[in-house]
């Protein structure tokens, strides 16, 4: 009876007043509109969506990066077939990125779990698991670079017990995209720990305990109850992986600069090699366009997977 | 019935831990809870700490090496004497200009993304018009877009704006491309205000600046800060806009540096790597106060 307000005076009294305040000011019921948003549209549109129609119309042009563009139609797209090194390079992007995947998913899955665990050290540990997160690509790939030095850096010491008796990682045609890779990865497990530790943590407690009155095992308790649980998690960070392929380009330029040869040189380099060295801006426009179809497909691959779109609070439920 | 009965069972053996998270309040301290210890995932843990701690530790020795002992120790043998030489000489050679450089273009790139991105995420959660939603998806269309893909018409524009070689030419896009992130993080945080608070206000008569600014703007503090900074650290880590966008030595950022140092003095390496270590003190002090609050933010938006 009381929640209906009739032995409880105050409740409504507000009631009443709240009807009145609504009835007596309708026009300021309003709600925040375009002008809100408009700032952040215009500035994204400048610099984000207007270059992506640009670098479609600048495939359509020859330009050297001085003058003005002009117009030579389908030639540059014409030209893309018979480029040996870009279909190389999106080989060597494809390989990288499934190297990566490899590298990357499995270690953070695993870390991710264990850091969400409740080992006595791991407080201690894991700041010092996060730290890598710190360091900037450049300062990561260099320091990578004199490691991997085979004359001063740890790969001239530790080369010899892992099968490479002159420690020449990067140089090689054979080891520089697993060097790479492995570098990438350094830098990008942390983040990817990160992701699977704070999901970890979501699985309730009961399952496990369940599981392990019927007496599963914690091997049976990983797969059966951990893994499933994680399956968006791991959606989202593959997809992740996946996208960051198409950013690595800063890591390889420092490390490798593409070589030896073209052994390292993944799309993004290979565009930026035609288009601020060469100065072959129309033609580097072309392979920007396939970056950008490939980045929108993944986009949408990542909205799906992480349901950004949904418009209800995450906390519901929880 | 079946967990609390679980939970009665376990009662009975020498496991505190169990009863211990019953007590607790739902939502806090996850990390008192008992969950199976992983031998693999163990194993895993000790050999990361190792491949993490090693280049680590390589990094800051030899920061502190002369580089006589660079080239004659091997790369993890402690020196006989440590020396700061090496900071003194990177500071020499102008790395307190692209550390000031790297300071303006950080902050500026901050605050006008959280200028720009609060009010978007506001019109968005609690607006909902057909124009703002179409600029949401717009917004989710350029989480994976990659800077490199749109490079060139980056650099016809801001050649055409006379910005080129101007730190006004790295901070434009690079906060435009913080953007579709800060936006996902804020609407989600935003999400999370009762609805019944927002419609209390507007009808008492509450207009739009007065709600966000006594509703949005207070409850919106964690996201805020989230956003800070992460999109703080991507313009103090950034690298493809100031290797395009700028050239002279007086506008160079950090990253850049570091990599003109590597180019210019080859073996120097241990003053690289004092500049290295340097390039990261904000961030490290960051760390150690907030590192909570810092991990959160990097991977805010992507955790479910």
């Amino acid at each position: 009876m009381s929640e209906r307000g009739l032995l409880n005076p105050r409740r409504e009294v507000r009631t009443v007043v709240l009807v009145q305040a609504s009835q007596l000011r309708p026009a300021r019921r309003e709600r925040p509109g375009f002008l809100w948003a408009a700032p952040a549209a215009v500035f994204f549109t400048i610099f984000g969506i207007v270059p992506i129609a640009v670098v479609l119309y600048l495939s359509f042009t020859t330009w050297n990066g001085l003058g003005t563009p002009e117009w030579t139609g389908t030639t540059n797209w014409r030209a893309l077939p018979e480029d040996t090194d870009a279909l190389h390079s999106i080989w060597v992007t494809a390989k990288l990125t499934i190297f990566c995947w490899l590298i990357q998913t499995p270690l953070s899955l695993l870390l991710g779990v264990w850091a969400a665990g409740p080992q006595r050290n791991r407080a201690i540990l894991s700041t010092l698991f996060f730290l890598p997160l710190l360091l900037s690509t450049a300062a990561i790939a260099l320091t990578w670079l004199s490691l991997l030095d085979p004359n001063f850096g740890l790969a001239a010491s530790l080369g010899s017990y892992v099968g490479v008796p002159d420690g020449n990682f990067l140089g090689d045609d054979s080891r520089a995209l697993y060097a790479v890779a492995a570098v990438i990865s350094w830098q990008f497990v942390p983040f990817h720990t990160l992701l699977y530790q704070a999901a970890a943590r979501q699985i309730p407690v009961a399952m496990y305990e369940v599981a392990e009155m019927d007496g599963a095992r914690t091997m049976r308790q990983f797969i059966s109850i951990t893994l499933p649980q994680l399956r968006n998690t791991i959606i989202a960070s593959s997809v992740l992986v996946v996208v960051g392929s198409l950013t690595y380009f800063e890591s390889i330029l420092l490390l490798t600069n593409g070589g030896p040869g073209t052994a390292t040189r993944v799309l993004p380099l290979h565009m930026y090699v035609k288009g601020f060295v060469g100065f072959d801006m129309g033609y580097a426009s072309v392979l920007a366009v396939l970056l950008v179809a490939v980045g929108t497909a993944l986009s949408v691959l990542i909205v799906r997977s992480t349901g950004y779109h949904r418009m209800n609070s995450d906390r519901e439920g929880m | 019935m079946t967990i609390y009965t679980a939970a009665r069972h376990r009662a009975a053996e020498p496991r505190p831990r169990v009863t211990a998270t019953r007590t607790r309040p739902p939502g806090r301290g996850t990390a008192g809870r008992r969950r199976p210890v992983n031998a693999a995932a163990g194993i895993a843990a000790s050999v990361w700490l190792v491949i993490v701690a090693v280049p680590l530790y390589y990094i800051a020795l030899t920061s502190l090496r002369t580089s006589d002992s660079y080239l004659t120790d091997g790369a993890l043998t402690p020196p006989s004497g440590l020396t700061l030489e090496n900071y003194r000489q990177v500071v020499d050679l102008g790395f307190d200009t692209f550390i000031f450089n790297s300071t303006i273009v950080t902050v500026i790139t901050m605050v006008l993304v959280l200028l720009m991105a609060l009010p978007a995420a506001y019109a968005i959660v609690f607006g909902g018009t057909r124009a703002v939603r179409a600029t949401f998806n717009t917004f989710l269309l350029g989480l994976a877009i990659p800077a490199q893909a749109v490079i060139i018409p980056i650099y016809l524009l801001i050649t055409r704006l006379h910005l080129y070689d101007s730190l006004t030419a790295i901070i434009l896009p690079t906060a435009a491309f913080s953007l579709p992130m800060a936006i996902v993080v804020l609407t989600s945080t935003l999400r999370d205000i009762p609805r019944e608070l927002f419609d209390a206000m507007t009808v008492d008569g509450a207009g739009t600046v007065e709600l966000f600014r006594r509703l949005v703007l207070p409850l919106s503090r964690p996201g805020l800060v989230s956003v800070g900074i992460f999109s703080g650290l991507n313009a103090w880590n950034g690298f493809i806009f100031p290797l395009v966008l700028t050239q002279s030595e007086a506008r160079r950022v950090i990253p850049l540096g570091l990599w003109n140092f590597q180019s210019r003095f080859g073996t120097d390496v241990p003053g690289l790597l004092a500049a290295v270590v340097l390039s990261t003190v904000p961030v490290l002090a960051l760390y150690l106060f907030g590192r909570r609050q810092l991990l959160r933010s990097l991977s805010a938006g992507y955790g479910r």
